[in-house]
């Protein structure tokens, strides 16, 4: 993990999200999907900690060597702050943060099903699933086209991809949970991966479990610090002996979990993610920090 | 005389600078490795322990507000047992010197918590964080009332082998005459202090922004009222050294709670931001004395010209 100072390079517009690309060598060079970076937010604003940012590439060959690719949603100051970086800017960040994506030898063929931009870590991880051989499958789905990421490359990386919008403006009409069993079935799938809202994520556990297919998913907890001291980003877990749970932080202990182990009840009970009452298609999640 | 940032705090503790990482905000050992040398900082205080292990507050902990946070981790931690087995060896590795805090619900648990902590030789001094609730006289926050106070302190301050901060809320009404009591109870300092309870509200889904209600305040935000408290306490004790947390974030505003009468200041949300902030509040403090022509930092304490016939403090 280190801190640097990192040049923006280049910024542009993907829909309603922003992508950048920033320059931090000593990032890149260790980064592995899942893990995320934390960068410092701007002096004399009244927003002060630092936004987690999950890492969408890490560059570490050939001209774009040393670069890591960013996928930021303005929804919030701080985000929108971000989504207004100049080329040739500097961002403070911290990373690479978290433990990232495993994938077990044995199994091939990987279904990655990714809500809105959560795909940005999901096509991190689909270049290094196809590095090492494996099949790979996508659900990749949002409310409106405007909010699926790169739909393109989620076609690339693939070799079906099942694209979802609640209003039907790409691809089919419905959520990712929608085209779950099929896409299941179709790919074959022995593992699943996910990213996205938690409670989409607690819905393809729910899948999963039941069909018992092995999955990990990148979960989103709100964020003091990112770098593990200030304990606010629990999750809680159970433990592999069955003798309780702790409460583990999302950012050094995650973000990527095993599904089977979140206690999605306890940890979503009573959070503040939903609206009291949804408006048609997907339940409206505000991700955190904005 | 050469210049100096190191502070002595009396009864053998001194701290190589007066800015010091506040409670809670400084890992377990492992996490600022890389990302602050805990040499150059003035001291570490440990996330609060309590007797047993605690999973703390439901998710989510922590909400944004204007220059600050609302949080609370509802003291999560792995007990006093696992601490002193662990997180404490390691704390003292790093660099820094450690203080611990501990937080009791009734006058016994802080006893035996000081009883595991007295022979324990990598400690600097013990922070009593008294804003837990009182579980044997059943008030929300054991360290608002002054009977409580003088009772804990006093037991913890007759057992410790090392010097005893009692941490005061600084939203007490009494905050003056708590300060008076927990120094004739016999903590050598005051932490100034507890931070104030406070209240994030998610208007989208009409809940509250933390799984447990209510939080802490912190942050920026909370400078001026830190400052007024660490200026009452002062006055009221100025033999007892203090270290002042809440919204300090530069060294300017370290340097005026050492005005305002404090001997060293903690660091907290300013670390989730920037790891270095200890070092380089430090760094500033240093360019603040060599401007002024002033020695050491104990040389600004208390140094606020306040005119001539303010408010006399009226001795009970």
């Amino acid at each position: 993990m280190k801190r640097v100072r990192g040049e923006v390079l280049s910024t542009r517009k993907l829909g309603a999200y922003h992508q950048l690309t920033v320059v931090a060598p000593e990032i890149a060079e260790k980064a592995r999907p899942g893990q995320f970076v934390a960068a410092q937010m701007p002096e004399g604003r009244e927003f002060l900690l630092r936004r987690q940012l999950a890492i969408h590439e890490a560059s570490r060959r050939g001209g774009w060597a040393g670069t890591l690719e960013f996928v930021v949603d303005p929804a919030g100051p701080g985000s929108t702050w971000l989504a207004a970086a100049r080329a040739h800017s500097f961002l403070d960040l911290i990373g690479p943060l978290g433990k990232g994506f495993a994938h077990p030898r044995r199994l091939t063929n990987c279904l990655l099903v990714a809500e809105r931009h959560g795909a940005a870590t999901l096509y991190f991880l689909a270049q290094e699933l196809l590095a090492a051989g494996k099949r790979v499958d996508m659900v990749v789905g949002a409310e409106t086209l405007d909010r699926v990421l790169k739909p393109i490359e989620a076609k690339r990386l693939s070799q079906t991809v099942s694209i979802m919008t609640a209003d039907g403006s790409l691809g089919d009409r419905g959520t990712v949970l929608d085209a779950l069993p099929e896409a299941a079935d179709r790919s074959k799938a022995q593992v699943v991966y996910a990213a996205g809202p938690a409670s989409t994520l607690e819905r393809v556990a729910a899948f999963c479990r039941e069909r018992a297919l092995p999955a990990q998913v990148a979960l989103e907890e709100r964020m003091g610090c990112g770098f593990g001291i200030c304990h606010t980003c629990v999750v809680p877990v159970a433990r592999k002996d069955g003798s309780g749970y702790d409460n583990l932080r999302a950012c050094v202990d995650g973000p990527v979990f095993n599904p089977a182990r979140v206690l999605w009840d306890r940890w979503l009970g009573e959070r503040p993610t939903m609206l009291p009452t949804p408006p048609e298609g997907l339940p409206v999640v505000r991700s955190w920090p904005g | 005389m050469k210049r100096t940032l190191a502070v002595d705090l009396g009864a053998g503790l001194v701290l190589p600078t007066p800015v010091l990482i506040a409670s809670g905000c400084g890992g377990t050992g492992r996490e600022l490795t890389g990302l602050v040398d805990l040499k150059k900082v003035g001291g570490l205080v440990s996330r609060s322990i309590t007797l047993e292990a605690r999973k703390g507050a439901p998710p989510p902990r922590i909400a944004e507000t204007p220059s600050g946070t609302v949080w609370t981790t509802g003291l999560q931690n792995p007990g006093i047992a696992a601490f002193v087995d662990g997180e404490l060896p390691r704390l003292a590795r790093a660099g820094a010197p450690v203080i611990v805090s501990v937080a009791g619900g009734s006058l016994e648990e802080y006893v035996r918590l000081i009883g595991a902590l007295q022979t324990r030789p990598e400690i600097a001094a013990i922070e009593l964080h008294l804003s837990a609730p009182d579980e044997e006289l059943h008030r929300d926050v054991l360290g608002e009332h002054v009977d409580r106070t003088g009772e804990v302190v006093g037991a913890v301050a007759r057992m410790s082998l090392v010097p005893v901060f009692a941490k005061l809320p600084i939203a007490a009404s009494e905050l003056p005459e708590l300060a008076r009591t927990a120094v004739r109870a016999g903590a050598h300092g005051l932490t100034i202090g507890g931070p104030p309870a406070a209240l994030g509200v998610q208007t989208s889904t009409l809940r509250p922004a933390l799984g447990a209600v209510t939080g802490w305040m912190s942050g920026p935000a909370l400078r001026p009222l830190t400052l007024r408290a660490v200026f009452e306490v002062a006055r009221v004790v100025p033999e007892a050294p203090i270290l002042a947390v809440g919204g300090i974030r530069t060294a300017e505003d370290a340097v005026e709670m050492l005005l305002a009468g404090a001997s060293a200041v903690q660091v907290g949300t300013a670390v989730l931001v920037d790891p270095t902030a200890p070092v380089e509040i430090a760094r500033g403090i240093a360019g603040y004395l060599k401007e002024k022509g002033l020695m050491a930092p104990l040389d600004l304490r208390a140094r606020l010209r306040v005119p001539a016939g303010f408010r006399e403090v009226e001795e009970p």
